[in-house]
C-alpha cells in the first residue's frame, strides 16, 4: 500500500493533461474533475496522516531504484501534514473559484493541478535535488495562475515575481552543486547521515552550499529582506491564487524546516545549526516589517499581504530558536496562519467586490451590501489572525512564546512579538471601523445610490465564496478546540524532526542491502 | 582544466549578476541565461574534473567519471530552457501591453502614480 503516496503527485498531473488535452472548450467538466481530483487527493492526505500519525514512515522508491541511488518520496508527520493542509486549502479554493474567478481566463483548473501537482511532490520528496524539479513545477504552474486574467499591474508584479523566483531557482542549483560535490548525495536521509562525516577542509564549502539555501528557501518564504517579491504579487493576482499562494509561502518554511533541523540538526558534526545564528534575527526582522506594513498599508490586499510577511516572521521566531518544544509550537502556528490567511485573502475580495468603485482601498465609501456578516466574518478573521483569545491565532502565540523562554533572548522576543501584535490589532481595528462602522454615515447620505449602483464585478450576494470563507474561519475554530490532539501530534512531529532516526532507517534501510548484492554478482 | 573551469564559472556569474541588475529586460533574460550556464558548468564540475573515463562503474575499470552530475546537468538545462521560453513570453506580453521594455513596465513611473492615486 506504500505505492499510495505516490498519488498526490500522478493523480493532478494526469489531471492536469487530461483537462488540457479533452475538456478545454467545457469549464462545467473541469470544474467537476478539478473538485473531484482534489477530493480524492484529501481522501488520501488523511488516509496517509492516520497511517503517519502512529510515527511510521512511508517510502516509495521510483522504478524501485534503493534509496540512495533512486529517488524517494517519503512521508513522515511533517509531510503528512503539509499534505493535509494543501489538500484542504487547494480544495476550499477551487470551490471558490469554480464560483466565478476560473471564467477570467483559460486553462485555470490545468494550471491549479499542475499548482497541486507541485506542492505535493515538494513536500512528499525525499531528494533534495527531485525538491529543486518539485519548486519549479510549482512555481512555473504559479506563474501561470499569478497572470491568469492579465493587466498591466498584474504583468509588471508578476515580471519581477518570475525573475526573482528564477535567480532563486539558479542559486538552489548552486546550492544543490556544493553539498553534492562535498557529501556525494543528494538523498535527504542520506544527507543526515553524511554530513558528519565532512572532513574539516571541506566544511567552507559545505556551509556555504546550506547557507545559500537558506537564501533560496528564504526568498520563497518571503523571509526579509528576500520579501520584495510578495505583497504586489500576492496583491495583484486573483484572490482565490493569492489564497492559494498562502501555502507556497509555507512551502519554504517546510524546506526550512526539514533541511535545517533534520539535515544540518544535532547530528550534523561540524555544520550543526548551521542556519541558526541567521534564522532567528531575520525572522525579527521580518515580524517588525510585515505588521508594520499592516499599519501602513493603505488597502484591504496590502493589509493581509504584509499580514502574511508577519506571520512568516512569527513562525521563523519559533523555528528559529531550533528546539523540539518550539518546533511544535511553529508548526501549530503554521496551520493556523496558512487558514487564516487564505481566509481573509477571499474575505477582501468578497468585500472589495460589493464596494464597486472604492474596491479594496481604505477609504470611506457606502457599507458593503451584506455589511453585517461580512463584519462579523471580518471580525472574526482580524481576532483570529491578531491572536486575541479565543481562537487559533492566541494559541499559536501563546505557545510560541511559552517555548522562546528557553533561549536567553526571550525578552527580546517577547517584547517584539507583543509590539507587533498590538501594530497588528490596531491595523485590523481601524481597517474594520473603517469600512463598516464609518462608513456607515456615508450610506445614509445616499441610499439609493449605494444599491442602485452594483460593483462592476460578478453579481453580489453569492452564497458559495462566503461560506468557503465561513469554512475557512470553522477551520480556525477547530484548531482551537481541538487543541489538544493537534498539539499532542505537532509534538511528535517535532520530536520525529529533532531525532530523525525512524526517517533514516525508513529510507536508507532497505537499501543497505541491495549494493551489497550488486558487488557480490 | 580546474582553473580554465573555475573562472569560466566565475566570469559567467559575475556578467550574469551585472546583467540580471539592468533594468531593460532583455539583459535580464541574458544575465538569467548566462546564470543558468554558470551553474550548468559548476553541477558537472563538481563532479570532479575526469577525462577519458566512462560514467559507468565497473570492476574491470580501474576509474570512472561520475555520471549523477551530468543527469543533473541534463534536468537543469531542461528547466533552464523551459523558464527562459516562459519568461520571454511574459516580457514580450508585457511589453506589447505597456509598450515599454523597462522591467517596471514603465518609465516614468506611470503605474506607480497610478498606485499612488488608488492607494496602493
Amino acid at each position: 500500500m506504500s505505492n499510495i503516496i505516490a498519488l498526490p503527485i500522478v493523480l493532478p498531473s494526469l489531471m492536469a493533461a487530461v483537462m488540457v488535452l479533452a475538456m478545454r472548450h467545457d469549464l462545467v467538466l473541469q470544474r467537476i474533475f478539478g473538485i473531484a481530483s482534489v477530493s480524492v487527493v484529501l481522501a488520501v492526505a488523511i488516509y496517509i496522516l492516520t497511517r503517519a500519525a502512529n510515527g511510521e514512515v512511508m517510502v516509495y522508491e521510483l522504478g524501485a531504484w534503493p534509496a540512495p541511488f533512486g529517488i524517494v518520496l517519503a512521508i513522515d508527520r511533517l509531510a503528512a501534514m503539509m499534505l493535509l493542509l494543501t489538500s484542504v486549502v487547494a480544495l476550499l479554493v477551487l470551490v471558490y473559484a469554480s464560483a466565478g474567478d476560473d471564467t477570467r481566463g483559460r486553462h485555470f483548473h490545468a494550471l491549479f493541478q499542475f499548482q497541486l501537482m507541485g506542492l505535493n511532490g515538494a513536500f512528499l520528496t525525499g531528494d533534495i535535488f527531485n525538491l529543486f524539479v518539485f519548486f519549479e513545477v510549482l512555481l512555473i504552474a504559479s506563474y501561470g495562475l499569478m497572470l491568469h486574467g492579465v493587466g498591466p499591474r498584474r504583468l509588471r508584479a508578476g515580471t519581477h515575481y518570475v525573475v526573482v523566483n528564477l535567480v532563486g531557482s539558479t542559486l538552489f542549483l548552486f546550492a544543490v552543486a556544493f553539498i553534492y560535490g562535498v557529501t556525494g548525495t543528494l538523498n535527504m536521509a542520506d544527507l543526515a547521515v553524511k554530513v558528519a562525516d565532512v572532513p574539516a577542509g571541506d566544511q567552507a564549502i559545505l556551509q556555504l552550499g546550506a547557507l545559500l539555501l537558506l537564501v533560496v528557501f528564504g526568498v520563497k518564504a518571503a523571509l526579509v529582506p528576500l520579501h520584495f517579491w510578495l505583497p504586489a504579487t500576492y496583491a495583484s493576482t486573483s484572490p482565490p491564487v493569492a489564497a492559494l499562494f498562502a501555502i507556497m509561502t509555507k512551502v519554504g518554511a517546510y524546506a526550512i524546516i526539514r533541511v535545517y533541523i533534520s539535515i544540518f540538526g544535532a547530528g550534523a558534526g561540524d555544520a550543526a545549526w548551521v542556519a541558526a545564528p541567521w534564522l532567528l534575527p531575520a525572522a525579527l526582522v521580518t515580524l517588525v516589517l510585515g505588521m508594520v506594513g499592516v499599519l501602513a498599508a493603505r488597502s484591504l490586499r496590502w493589509m493581509i499581504c504584509f499580514s502574511v510577511i508577519g506571520s512568516m516572521g512569527m513562525l521563523f521566531v519559533a523555528i528559529g530558536i531550533f528546539d523540539p518544544v518550539a518546533t511544535a509550537a511553529g508548526l501549530y502556528y503554521l496551520l493556523h496562519s496558512t487558514l487564516i490567511a487564505a481566509a481573509l485573502f477571499l474575505l477582501v475580495d468578497q468585500i472589495a467586490l460589493r464596494r464597486g468603485q472604492t474596491d479594496d482601498r481604505l477609504e470611506l465609501a457606502p457599507v458593503p451590501a451584506q455589511g453585517d456578516l461580512l463584519a462579523g466574518l471580518f471580525f472574526i478573521g482580524a481576532i483570529a489572525f491578531c491572536g486575541l483569545p479565543p481562537l487559533s491565532g492566541f494559541i499559536g502565540k501563546l505557545l510560541i512564546l511559552d517555548a522562546v523562554q528557553l533561549d536567553p533572548r526571550w525578552p527580546w522576543i517577547w517584547a517584539l512579538v507583543l509590539a507587533t501584535s498590538l501594530l497588528a490589532i490596531t491595523a485590523f481595528s481601524r481597517a474594520g471601523s473603517l469600512v463598516f462602522w464609518k462608513s456607515r454615515t456615508v450610506a445614509v447620505e445616499d441610499p439609493k445610490d449605494a444599491e442602485a449602483e452594483p460593483p462592476s464585478g460578478p453579481a453580489p450576494a453569492r452564497p458559495v465564496p462566503l461560506s468557503v470563507v465561513a469554512l475557512f474561519l470553522l477551520g480556525t475554530v477547530l484548531l482551537t478546540a481541538f487543541a489538544a490532539p493537534i498539539g499532542r501530534y505537532v509534538d511528535a512531529t517535532a520530536a520525529q524532526l529533532h531525532d530523525p532516526v525512524d526517517y533514516i532507517e525508513a529510507v536508507l534501510g532497505v537499501a543497505t542491502l541491495a549494493p551489497t548484492e550488486e558487488v557480490a554478482e | 582544466m580546474e582553473l580554465l573551469i573555475s573562472s569560466g564559472v566565475g566570469v559567467l556569474v559575475a556578467s550574469g549578476v551585472y546583467l540580471v541588475l539592468r533594468a531593460r529586460t532583455f539583459p535580464v533574460i541574458v544575465g538569467l541565461a548566462l546564470l543558468s550556464y554558470a551553474v550548468n558548468l559548476l553541477i558537472f564540475g563538481m563532479g570532479r574534473l575526469v577525462i577519458d573515463r566512462p560514467p559507468i562503474l565497473s570492476l574491470h575499470l580501474d576509474a570512472y567519471t561520475d555520471p549523477l552530475p551530468q543527469a543533473l546537468v541534463l534536468t537543469a538545462i531542461v528547466i533552464a530552457f523551459g523558464m527562459t521560453a516562459l519568461i520571454v513570453v511574459i516580457i514580450l506580453r508585457s511589453f506589447l501591453e505597456t509598450g515599454s521594455d523597462h522591467v517596471d513596465g514603465d518609465e516614468e513611473g506611470r503605474l506607480t502614480e497610478l498606485d499612488e492615486r488608488s492607494g496602493r
